[in-house]
Formats: structure tokens, C-alpha cells, sequence
């Protein structure tokens, strides 16, 4: 893992100390709100509907034990013994109050940790394949290259003051589990004549207008990734509409010029930088490189693995979802499911933070990552601790096993917390997962995702949604959008609506009315819920979500 | 025609907190909405949203929002501001977990 050299040491240390005083200066009345406000969203604290809430980030979702339990013991000592993982690999706390902040700050460096610019018009936390430096499918793990970007970007001059929020994220797998085309920059490690290179994919986005990034470079050799990016971005700096917040991001930009012109900026742009960088970041790289060195991995028999496999149906059942393939053959990637049925997606409590650090320290070579499907994960563990690992965790409540099923849902925390939102988004997850949980129909479904939103800004991801589920606000009553087909992954699409939203008390019924329709039209049990959409269209799922208007059109 | 006006009250959160607030009759900020002063007239609301957003040091985003007269006093008519008396549905953390802590 990446350690602070004493530069970045330094730098969060003074960013605390700038932060503390800003504070008492607002509580002294020094300050007012409109001054402060930019300062406190510098430093990723905002302000929601019933409490400050601080967005720590977790650059690229990587976490150590220490790390862990330090975000544990923050939300214990100064929030109510819980935090958030959220959809860009972050923690959110969500009752901070004002005179804290600075102290909670003052802990997470002391752990190399911050929350510098996880809010603003910045260049916002790179975040990462989850499954990073352990997926058999990789081509290299793109944390180096995500670290040198967050260099980089932290406190970039140029970059303070974009027309809006720009988010990075990077994958070194041909599977894209990093959503990399819904980001204003994807990044996938690519070869071409066994040189390493990057596909670089820019305007991506959701929200309110949701857009696949378009390719602006097929091939971009490795040494030339950050004068390129800092190419685009500063295309974009000057190009971007900042006459209106709904029209500013780089998706826009893109989407107003078209591709073939800002391709050309681009490339005229990064003519001009890339005598000026010198060769300076690609030694850096290689330092970053050499702290992203895989662990050394244990050569040990795995048939205590094999022997709990074929005995226990309830650690088969979690092994069967909830592992992924490493590319050691003895060793498997670790999911581990803030999910449980009923329960707050994304959420831990900090007792469960420290089990999680536990077993990272003594069974997975120390490292966690967060998913930015709101789920922890181990990435590296023996085969043979398996069975250990999963006693640890159901007795922590952590060993629900869905990953990548229906209960698996991505939900923001919509009007239950966020001033933005403008409909529930958790009670509605919590209601599905409980209801498919009763139903014992998920396991049967097999992989099929539902994203939440609770407004049409979209940090629940519902656009690529298998099923995306949008909370509005209409005529004062929370009202529920469903949108079908959506991917996030190389195949990214945006879903379609099915038609006119449902009412809270009705949302469950219609998600069941969908998953029936798939059940009774997939060819096969091996057909995913997206393989049927895709074959069969909107057509049959709409039959059954709108029956009574199907009759009335006939008649 | 000009539209009617909708009954209001102040709300802002506590600068310190984050709480939720309401501004009373007597110039306090209570956390509790049935001791807001409710406004039926449009130009005395934008006198006391004024009054509202000078109290930098206390209070931060206040703003108007719509009410109705219940039988303890003012109660919100839209479910953001109902969410805002109560807190989050998925804890019972916010003002209701220390409604109860008070009975």
C-alpha cells in the first residue's frame, strides 16, 4: 500500500490545521456562511437535512486493518457508531457536528487519511477495479496509476475551479467493474503490440442527462497517461459551461462540440504539455509502483476449503456468491455483503469495521477494499481460511450471501438523509431485499442488479441498473420511475423507463411483477435477467407491470 | 388573480449541530416546529426570513416552508419537511430517538 512521504504528510497536516482555525472563525462569527461554505466543502463537509455529514475519501477503495479501524473508532467517538460506504468507494459519517470536524480530520491523518476534495468543483477521489492487484482477469492493478492521479490532482492549481465535479476511474481488467464509461475520464489498461497502453474514455456521466463516455483514444502509450488527462481536463477548464449547472459537465462538453473537435483540443493541448512533464511523473510512477507490490502469497494445501464446501450447504452457498477467482489458484477475492436483508445498504457498524480489519490483518494480507457497490472486500485469502473467514463473519452479521443478486442493491441515502434528494431510497431497498429474502426466490433469479436514486442526480447509479429505480417528488407524494436494461459494466447502457412511476406502497409489487415476467420468459436457468431484456425487449415486462392499461388499449 | 399564500414557517439547521430549527414568535429558534411562529401573511414571512438570515452565527439556510395549524401548532404539509421534524426512517436516530429519551 501507499505510504505518505513527507510531503503529503505535511500538506494534510497544515490542510487540518487551515480547517480548524476556518471553523472557529465561523463559530465566532468571523465568518459567514457564504465564505465558509466553500472552505467546509474543500474539506468534503456538508451540510444535509438533518445533520453536517463528512465524506472521507478511500482513494481507489483501498484500506488497510489500521486505516479500518480508525474510520471504526471515528464513528464511535464523534458520530453514531456507524459510517456509509457510498458508490465512489468513500465513507460518509452522518452526524458530525461543526466544532468536531477538525479533530475528526485530525484522525484520519493520523492514519494518511482526508477529505480533501470529496466535494467542489474538483477532481474528485480516483476510484478503482475493487478487485485490483488480485482479479485473474487483469492486465496490471491500476492503483499505481490511480495514486499518480491523485497526486496529481490534489490540490492542483489549475484545477481548483472547474465548471463543475470531475470523477476518474480506472480498471485494469477487459471486465469493467470500475463503471469506467459513466466517468468524465474512464481509464482501461489495454496492450497493443505487448506495449502497455490506456483506452481513455471521456463524458461519461448520469444524472439528470445520462451518457456513455465516448473513446477519445484507442491506444494511448502508458508514459503519456497523465500529460494527456491533464490535457482533457484543461480542454474542458476552459471549454465547459459554467452559464449553467446543468449543462457543465465535461459529458455536456462533449456532447455540445462533439467528440472529433475535442478530440483535436485535446491532442493540440497535449502537444504543448508533454515536453513540460519531463519524464518526473514516470519516476514517481515507478516509486508508486514499488509500494503496490503484490504480498507474498502462501503456497499451503486448500482442502480444508474443499472439505467445507462439500459439508457445509450454508458455506457453499456464500463460496458460490460471494468468492470471485484470484489469479493465484489457491487463493480467492473475499466479498463481503453489507447487504444483510432489511438492513441499510452500504452501511457498517464500527464493531463490524474491526471485524473486517481483523480478518484482513490475519487472513488477508492486510488489505480491504471498499466496492463502489457499497460491499467491503477481502482481496486476498487463502482458500484454506475460507471457512475461518466466514465463522468471523456471520457471527459479525457480515456473511450474508448475495452478491450480485436482487438484495445486492446499490441505493443512495436519498431524502433519508441528503438535502438534495427528493424521494426515500433506503426503504425501498430495504423493503425489496426483505421481501425476495421471505420469497426465497434470489438465489433462483441468479445475478441481477437494482440501483436506487433518490433524485435524478443519480449517486445510486439507477441509469445502469439491470433495474433502475428513481425517486421523484410528485405532487408532494414520493413516487417511484423504473427504468430496465441498464449496464454498467464494458457493455454499458442506459436503462429505458417502462412507463408512468409507482407510488411507495406500490414499488415492491411492480420489482415483483418484473423478476415474475423474467422467471417465466428466460430460456433457461442460466439466462440473466439483462440476457432476457435484451432479447426479449421492453414488451413482455411492461405486460406485466402495467396490466390493467394493457386491457384498456385492447378494448 | 393573484395566488394565495400558504401558510409559513422559518427553518434553518443549527450552525453548531446541524440541527433542525424553527424560528419562534419571541426571536428563538426552537427544535421543536410546534413552537415556530406560524406566518400568514407573505410580507411579515419576508420580514422574518430576513430576521432569520441575519443570524449568521446561530443558523444557517433558512428558509420559508410551507405549514398548516395543528392542534400542538404549526405541522409541516410536505413529507421532506415531516422527514425534518422526525429524522431518518432506517435508525431511530435525529429528533425522534431524543423525543423519546425526553418522555
Amino acid at each position: 500500500m501507499y505510504k505518505y512521504n513527507e510531503f503529503d504528510e505535511a500538506f494534510v497536516r497544515e490542510r487540518v490545521a487551515q480547517f480548524r482555525q476556518q471553523v472557529e472563525r465561523r463559530i465566532d462569527g468571523s465568518l459567514t456562511e457564504d465564505e465558509f461554505k466553500p472552505l467546509r466543502l474543500m474539506n468534503g463537509l456538508y451540510l444535509q437535512l438533518h445533520a453536517y455529514m463528512l465524506r472521507v475519501a478511500i482513494p481507489y477503495g483501498t484500506l488497510d486493518s489500521r486505516k479500518m479501524r480508525q474510520l471504526a473508532m471515528i464513528a464511535e467517538r464523534w458520530d453514531k457508531g456507524y459510517g456509509h460506504f457510498t458508490t465512489r468507494q468513500n465513507i460518509q459519517y452522518n452526524w458530525p457536528k461543526l466544532p468536531d470536524v477538525p479533530d475528526m480530520l485530525e484522525a484520519l491523518a493520523d492514519v494518511e487519511m482526508h477529505a480533501i476534495q470529496t466535494s467542489g468543483n474538483t477532481i474528485r477521489n480516483v476510484t478503482a477495479d475493487h478487485f485490483a492487484g488480485a482479479a485473474a482477469d487483469e492486465i496490471a492493478d491500476p492503483r499505481p496509476v490511480a495514486e499518480l492521479l491523485r497526486q496529481w490532482s490534489t490540490d492542483h492549481p489549475e484545477f481548483q475551479f472547474l465548471p463543475r465535479k470531475f470523477k476518474i476511474a480506472v480498471t485494469g481488467s477487459p471486465n469493467d467493474r470500475a463503471v469506467t464509461k459513466s466517468h468524465d475520464i474512464g481509464i482501461r489498461m489495454v496492450e497493443k503490440d505487448r506495449q502497455p497502453g490506456y483506452e481513455i474514455i471521456v463524458g461519461g456521466g448520469l444524472g439528470r442527462t445520462p451518457l456513455i463516455g465516448k473513446v477519445i483514444r484507442d491506444f494511448l502509450p502508458a508514459q503519456d497517461l497523465l500529460p494527456y488527462v491533464e490535457a482533457i481536463v484543461s480542454v474542458y477548464n476552459l471549454l465547459g459551461r459554467r452559464d449553467n449547472k446543468y449543462k457543465a459537465r465535461v459529458k455536456i462538453t462533449v456532447h455540445e462540440h462533439g467528440i472529433d473537435t475535442i478530440r483535436d483540443l485535446v491532442e493540440e493541448r497535449f502537444a504543448q504539455l508533454r515536453p513540460e512533464f519531463g519524464g518526473g511523473d514516470q519516476e514517481l510512477l515507478a516509486e508508486i509502483e514499488a509500494a503496490f507490490a503484490p504480498p507474498a502469497f502462501r503456497d499451503a494445501a486448500t482442502d480444508t476449503y474443499e472439505a467445507a464446501y462439500d459439508s457445509d450447504p450454508v458455506f457453499r452457498s456464500w463460496a458460490d456468491t460471494n468468492l470471485t477467482a484470484h489469479r493465484n489458484a489457491q487463493y480467492a477475492i473475499v466479498s463481503i455483503s453489507l447487504k444483510a436483508h432489511g438492513k441499510t445498504p452500504g452501511d457498517a457498524t464500527a464493531e463490524q469495521m474491526r471485524v473486517m480489519a481483523d480478518l484482513a490483518e490475519r487472513y488477508g494480507h492486510d488489505e480491504l477494499r471498499i466496492s463502489h457497490e457499497q460491499n467491503v472486500i477481502l482481496p486476498h485469502v487463502h482458500k484454506s481460511d475460507l471457512p475461518a473467514v466466514h465463522a468471523a463473519l456471520k457471527d459479525a452479521g457480515l456473511a450474508t450471501a448475495n452478491i450480485g443478486l436482487i438484495s445486492d442493491i446499490i441505493a443512495c441515502p436519498g431524502m433519508d438523509y441528503c438535502a438534495l434528494a427528493t424521494a426515500r431510497s433506503i426503504p425501498i431497498a430495504q423493503e425489496i431485499a426483505t421481501r425476495f429474502d421471505e420469497l426465497k426466490l434470489e438465489h433462483d433469479i441468479g445475478q441481477l442488479k437494482i440501483k436506487i436514486s433518490g433524485c435524478i442526480n443519480a449517486c445510486g447509479h439507477h441509469h445502469v441498473g439491470h433495474i433502475g429505480i428513481l425517486g421523484l417528488d410528485r405532487a408532494g407524494v414520493e413516487n417511484y420511475q423504473i427504468t430496465l436494461g441498464g449496464d454498467g459494466t464494458e457493455n454499458a447502457a442506459i436503462g429505458t423507463r417502462t412507463g408512468p412511476g409507482f407510488p411507495a406502497d406500490e414499488i415492491v409489487p411492480a420489482i415483483e411483477r418484473i423478476v415474475y415476467a423474467y422467471l417465466e420468459h428466460r430460456e433457461s436457468e442460466e439466462e440473466t435477467f439483462l440476457q432476457t431484456y435484451r432479447r426479449l425487449g421492453m414488451a413482455p415486462f411492461k405486460a406485466a407491470l402495467y396490466p390493467a392499461e394493457e386491457r384498456a388499449d385492447a378494448a | 388573480m393573484s395566488r394565495r399564500f400558504t401558510p409559513k414557517v422559518v427553518t434553518a439547521n443549527a450552525l453548531l449541530e446541524g440541527d433542525n430549527v424553527w424560528l419562534t414568535e419571541d426571536d428563538r429558534w426552537s427544535r421543536d416546529m410546534a413552537e415556530a411562529e406560524f406566518i400568514e401573511d407573505e410580507a411579515h414571512g419576508q420580514i422574518r426570513l430576513l430576521f432569520a438570515q441575519s443570524q449568521a452565527s446561530v443558523v444557517v439556510g433558512a428558509y420559508l416552508a410551507d405549514a398548516k395549524m395543528g392542534q400542538c401548532g404549526p405541522e409541516p404539509t410536505h413529507f421532506r419537511e415531516t422527514f425534518r421534524t422526525r429524522g431518518p426512517s432506517n435508525y431511530h436516530h435525529g429528533k425522534q430517538a431524543e423525543e423519546s429519551t425526553h418522555v
